[in-house]
């Protein structure tokens, strides 16, 4: 190897300088340590439904094995189209509305590829999912965090998104029901949001993959208020409500126009969706059953139990409404969320992801996902709680 | 071309507050119990957010009524190679004046070697469930007590060779956690 070639200066700029993600520091620590209680998983416990798992197996059988339009299936377009309809009421056109992508991962960073100009703007709120940053900042896009707090139980109000906007602003990005916090909006917080969007005349991408799993209450769609339609990118998917993670299935639904330009860097750099995931798809959406509402039953029920525990050993928790994680505060006990991470993974062997992971304000707060049995869910709050009582 | 329907209900159950809302909670509970009796107090109060003593006072009220009938380990007695067989029997019946199934499947169901009974519908009226320690045990029970009773018109007996699946639990599953440990 000549001493003279240095990779690191041939790396992308804006590639290399965006660090590694704080959870795969974390998982390197976890994976060396056995007996580990993990509320680190930010996947459900559940496996795909059978019903899904079988049709998907049949689908391989009859010859499923091709390329499918780029868009994805009609059949399964369709299938979204109605389904978008009656849960989040909005109206798409399967022909040229609708974009089946590999995970919401891939949607997204289709939507800020497809919008950004370099040095566009893009509003997002923290904490929030790892790769928003990094996608926005791959995207050739700036960055602009917007702090959420535990003190408003993380929700995003209009007041914050007016400090942070400027004529360069171009896009928000919401994420609700939140991963990291837990965290919903109600209409009237959505309308608030929806009014600053239309008065700064920026464009959204909603990131909605929780949701249906929401305890309190149905979830709202921004989609289906008035005037959000037609600036809005829509990203919903099958990971989390029917427990697909590993098929990598999502979709995006908005106006034509933004649809056709994703589908214009989908077809070059993607072709199309796994056509097995898309039968598979097709089937938890179209054949009738109760898998989503009794995994919502156990998530409500598991949701309550550790949000009690929690607070029953002192740490302050933002009650969660949605998704499958509490957000607690770890704060008063003079350690940063690092630290008490390590600490009681490695006292305790229960891993928790430290809130830092999901953005600088996540500091004192620990993400602990619900996404696991309640026999395990029962071990960890003990642990935790001889834990707590050590500091 | 497979036609799509969707379900027409939201996920999430009747809403805080209207009619039904106790019923909700009064079906989880049950639920609970159902997919683990042994779970503590403390944890199923917890998970419906309900103080102990409510919780308390429905199981009893529930084991009072008899809509809780008792509780059971569920085994997987091919591991235990028990001496035992167990035979699934189709029975065909005549229903009798005023007493219609319910007396003659009443007193099937009254042999402790019948370990199950359900009246059916389709070409047999009762399928039963009954345990005995060889092949030539239950055969006895099925030619000298079963057969002969009044109002049964015929038999066929199946025997069972192993167990897949017993009251919703896997016998053989393959358990393994496939999820990352930490993942974002």
């Amino acid at each position: 190897m000549s001493a003279s070639l240095c990779l690191h200066d041939r790396l992308a700029r804006h590639v290399r300088d965006i660090p590694r993600s704080g959870i795969r520091d974390f998982f390197d620590i976890v994976s060396t340590m056995r007996d580990v209680i993990s509320l680190g998983i930010g996947e459900p416990d559940f496996d795909t439904p059978w019903h899904v798992r079988e049709f998907a197996m049949f689908s391989l059988e009859r010859g499923a094995t091709h390329y499918t339009s780029n868009l994805g299936y009609l059949e399964l377009r369709k299938a979204l189209s109605r389904y978008v309809r009656h849960q989040f009421g909005a109206e798409y056109n399967p022909d040229n509305e609708i974009l089946v992508t590999v995970g919401v991962s891939e949607a997204l960073d289709l939507a800020l590829r497809a919008l950004l100009n370099p040095g566009d703007e893009v509003l997002f709120h923290e904490p929030c999912y790892v790769s928003y940053r990094a996608t926005i900042l791959f995207a050739h896009g700036v960055p602009v965090a917007v702090e959420t707090r535990a003190a408003d139980d993380f929700r995003l109000t209009r007041a914050m998104l007016e400090a942070k906007v400027t004529p360069r602003t171009k896009l928000l990005i919401l994420n609700f029901p939140n991963n990291p916090t837990g965290a919903v909006l109600d209409r009237q917080g959505l309308e608030d949001i929806a009014a600053f969007v239309r008065k700064h005349d920026l464009l959204v991408i909603t990131d909605e993959i929780y949701a249906e799993l929401t305890y309190d209450g149905p979830h709202p769609s921004l989609v289906s208020l008035p005037g959000m339609r037609e600036r809005t990118i829509f990203l919903h998917g099958f990971s989390k409500a029917w427990a697909m993670t590993g098929f990598r299935l999502g979709y995006a639904c908005g106006p034509a126009e933004l649809i056709e330009a994703m589908m214009k860097i989908h077809q070059y750099t993607m072709l199309c969706a796994s056509s097995v995931a898309q039968k598979a798809a097709l089937e938890a959406l179209t054949r009738p059953g109760n898998d989503v509402s009794e995994m919502v039953a156990e998530y409500r029920r598991r949701r309550n139990f550790v949000a009690q525990a929690l607070e029953d050993m002192g740490l302050a928790c933002p009650k969660p409404r949605g998704a499958f994680y509490a957000f607690p505060s770890v704060a008063r006990f003079g350690l940063s969320a690092h630290d008490f991470a390590l600490r009681l993974l490695q006292e305790e062997k229960v891993a928790a992801v430290p809130g830092t992971a999901f953005g600088a304000c996540g500091e004192g707060h620990l993400r602990c996902a619900y996404a696991t049995s309640m026999d395990n869910l029962k071990e960890a709050m003990l642990r935790m709680r001889r834990f707590v009582g050590r500091l | 071309m497979r036609s799509a329907r969707i379900p027409t209900r939201r996920f999430w159950p009747a809403p805080v507050g209207c009619t039904a809302h106790n019923n909700v909670f009064m079906d989880e509970l049950l639920k609970i119990l159902a997919s683990n009796a042994l779970e503590s107090r403390e944890a199923i109060a917890r998970m419906l957010d309900l103080p102990v003593t409510e919780v308390n006072r429905r199981i009893a009220e529930y084991e009072k009524s008899g809509i809780i009938r008792g509780y059971q380990a569920i085994l997987n007695e091919d591991q235990l190679d028990l001496e035992k067989v167990t035979a699934v029997i189709e029975v065909r019946i005549t229903p009798q004046r005023e007493g219609g199934f319910d007396t003659i499947a009443g007193r099937i169901s009254r042999f402790p070697e019948v370990r199950s009974a359900y009246l059916m519908s389709g070409t047999y009226d009762l399928l039963l469930f009954v345990e005995g320690r060889t092949l030539h045990e239950v055969a006895a029970f099925v030619s000298e007590r079963l057969a002969p009773l009044e109002g049964v018109l015929s038999t066929s007996t199946h025997f069972m060779l192993k167990t897949y699946k017993r009251l919703g639990v896997l016998m053989h599953p393959d358990s393994a956690d496939e999820r990352l440990p930490v993942s974002p």
